[in-house]
């Protein structure tokens, strides 16, 4: 077929027209950007993965194909397999003291990330403001926006250990203030929120009357203290949307295992917008949970010493080539300051990933706070940590020698 | 045998995985000074817990190939020293890579080492089988090898994580 290229370049232009403004004028994730100039290219260390690099333990794997040779197939109820949620519900107890009756506190979702989703379109008004303390997770803003709420960044800062302090949420609460999103163990920054410090968080939110959705995917990956839940703490459970999953603490992204757990009321409201829009999350991932569940804790524990070590080696080599790196206490990314090269987040990723062939993320990637940071995942192996510090560090040098 | 503490199981696993790591890189990995790890490691060797560094090989990749067969060893204990006399006259061959005690049909599993097929047999007509105590031998050979000591030898699991994700 003969297509004339101007009509095909108006079509193209008009298509656009046909959009939301809402998704229209939704910018692209700075990671995207990143990803589009380090895809294909050979020889590059990566520290720019937000994903574990083990492989998900084959007693998993294993469990899921044998349940595909049984004919396990078909469809489960709304909110999942009652095991799978009678597991979810002990091991959050056990491990977080938080208690969820699986019958009607709990849905198994497509991800962590359906959770949340699920979470703000029960949710908002257009117009309510939501609260996101930054840098964060990057897709919590959009999805707001999406939703018709107003995302309202409330920064955070290194010399806080990047922690939400009481003052600077104050600071942001308007009367249209609804929810507030906290993901601790943060990503990007690795920071944690100890049981001391969600106390002052935890009046505030009673006191304006808030929702919290608490994003605990890096609940497992806490070092050296426990991880203290949101919903966990006295008066908060109630007002507390608590999403997790399986991705990071059982290396099992690729999967799509979530779960969200809720006061019943809400949690019935989500179940009507997740039974229209997805019906179940898939079979074979619950299968899947289901094991890791029963029998994964001691491998889960061994990975989870294994980002331990990694960490501490990172966070040493930084130090050893001089870049400030504030110690992080949970999931598995360092966030050092480049600041002191002088140069934007943005330019000295993208040298570094030309240059030194590193790749990692800006921090200005993750919202407000992000300029003069950079996140590196240490889920890679201990060679190549070693190796990519060691171009990090010749090309700190060689920056210093141009100036 | 002396109690291990935890550093030294630690220490023990990180070089189990890559024997090559230094002290200073394992003190880094464990949060704990050079020094400690340094004298858990001497304590180590000179307890002989840890034996020997050695690479694990796999032979098959390069030209010269060998042929390694395990051959189950049926004998009668002698008075007083049980297996180990036997075990000892076995192990001593360089040949033999490795002899276990063993529970079941029979009592020692020794794994020797040949050039080809027929020194492996040589080996089991002219020097196990006439050693007064053994009763029997049954030689299997192995065709191919897929995983030793926990390591996988053709890993097919790679990694294919995006480069950049959030």
């Amino acid at each position: 077929m003969i297509v004339n290229e101007d009509t095909k370049q108006q079509q193209v232009k008009s298509m656009e027209s046909y959009l939301s403004p809402l998704v229209r004028n939704m910018p692209p994730s700075g990671i995207r950007k990143f990803f589009d100039l380090a895809n294909g290219s050979k020889d590059i260390i990566t520290l720019g993965v937000g994903e574990p690099d083990f492989t998900t333990p084959w007693h998993v794997r294993e469990a899921c194909v044998y349940s595909l040779e049984r004919g396990v197939t078909a469809y489960t109820s709304n909110a999942g397999m009652i095991e799978l949620r009678e597991a979810i519900s002990d091991y959050l107890h056990d491990s977080f003291h938080v208690a969820y009756d699986p019958k009607d506190q709990i849905i198994v979702t497509v991800g962590g990330s359906e959770a949340i989703d699920l979470a703000l379109r029960a949710l908002i008004v257009p117009g309510d403001e939501i609260l996101i303390p930054e840098p964060c997770y990057v897709p919590y803003s959009p999805i707001t926006s999406i939703s018709g709420g107003v995302p309202v960044g409330i920064e955070t800062f290194a010399k806080d250990d990047f922690k939400l302090t009481a003052e600077s949420l104050e600071a942001k609460i308007t009367p249209k203030s609804k929810v507030l999103i906290l993901c601790y163990p943060s990503n990007p920054t690795g920071s944690i929120m100890t049981y001391e410090d969600w106390l002052p968080i935890a009046k505030v939110v009673e006191k304006h009357d808030l929702i919290v959705i608490s994003d605990e995917i890096y609940a497992e990956l806490t070092y050296d203290q426990k991880h203290v839940s949101f919903a966990s703490i006295p008066g908060m459970k109630d007002r507390t949307i608590l999403a997790s999953g399986f991705s990071k603490a059982f290396a099992m992204t690729g999967w799509r295992m979530g779960y969200v757990c809720a006061h019943p009321e809400i949690i019935s409201a989500m179940l009507k917008i997740h039974q229209y829009t997805i019906m179940c999350a898939p079979v074979m991932g619950q299968v899947a949970a289901l094991e890791a569940l029963r029998n994964g804790m001691e491998e889960k524990d061994r990975m989870i010493e294994s980002y331990n070590q990694r960490r501490r080696l990172i966070v040493q080599g930084f130090h050893d080539i001089g870049l400030e790196c504030h110690e992080p206490k949970g999931a598995f990314y360092a966030f050092p300051s480049i600041a002191s090269t002088g140069l934007s987040s943005d330019e000295f990723a993208q040298r570094l990933l030309l240059e030194a062939r590193v790749a990692a993320v800006p921090g200005t990637a993750f919202g407000n706070g992000g300029e003069g940071f950079l996140r590196c995942s240490y889920a890679t192996s201990v060679a190549q940590l070693t190796e990519a510090l060691d171009r990090i560090g010749k090309f700190l040098h060689k920056l210093t020698q141009e100036s | 045998m002396s109690e291990l503490t935890e550093l030294k199981l630690k220490v023990l696993d990180l070089l189990n995985e890559d024997a090559r790591r230094s002290p200073l890189l394992l003190s880094t990995l464990l949060g704990v000074e050079e020094e400690a790890v340094k004298e858990a490691i001497a304590e180590l060797e000179a307890d002989h817990v840890i034996v020997k560094y050695a690479a694990v090989v796999n032979w098959s990749k390069i030209e010269e190939e060998t042929v390694t067969a395990l051959i189950e060893v049926q004998i009668t204990p002698e008075r007083g020293r049980g297996f180990e006399g036997i075990a000892e006259r076995i192990y001593l061959y360089p040949q033999v890579k490795s002899v276990y005690l063993m529970s079941g049909a029979y009592d020692l599993l020794v794994e020797v080492e040949g050039r080809n097929l027929r020194e492996v047999a040589n080996f089991v007509s002219e020097k196990l089988s006439p050693i007064d105590s053994v009763l029997s031998t049954k030689t299997n050979f192995i065709l191919k090898k897929y995983k030793q000591d926990g390591i996988i030898f053709e890993d097919r699991e790679e990694d294919n994580r995006l480069i950049v994700s959030p």
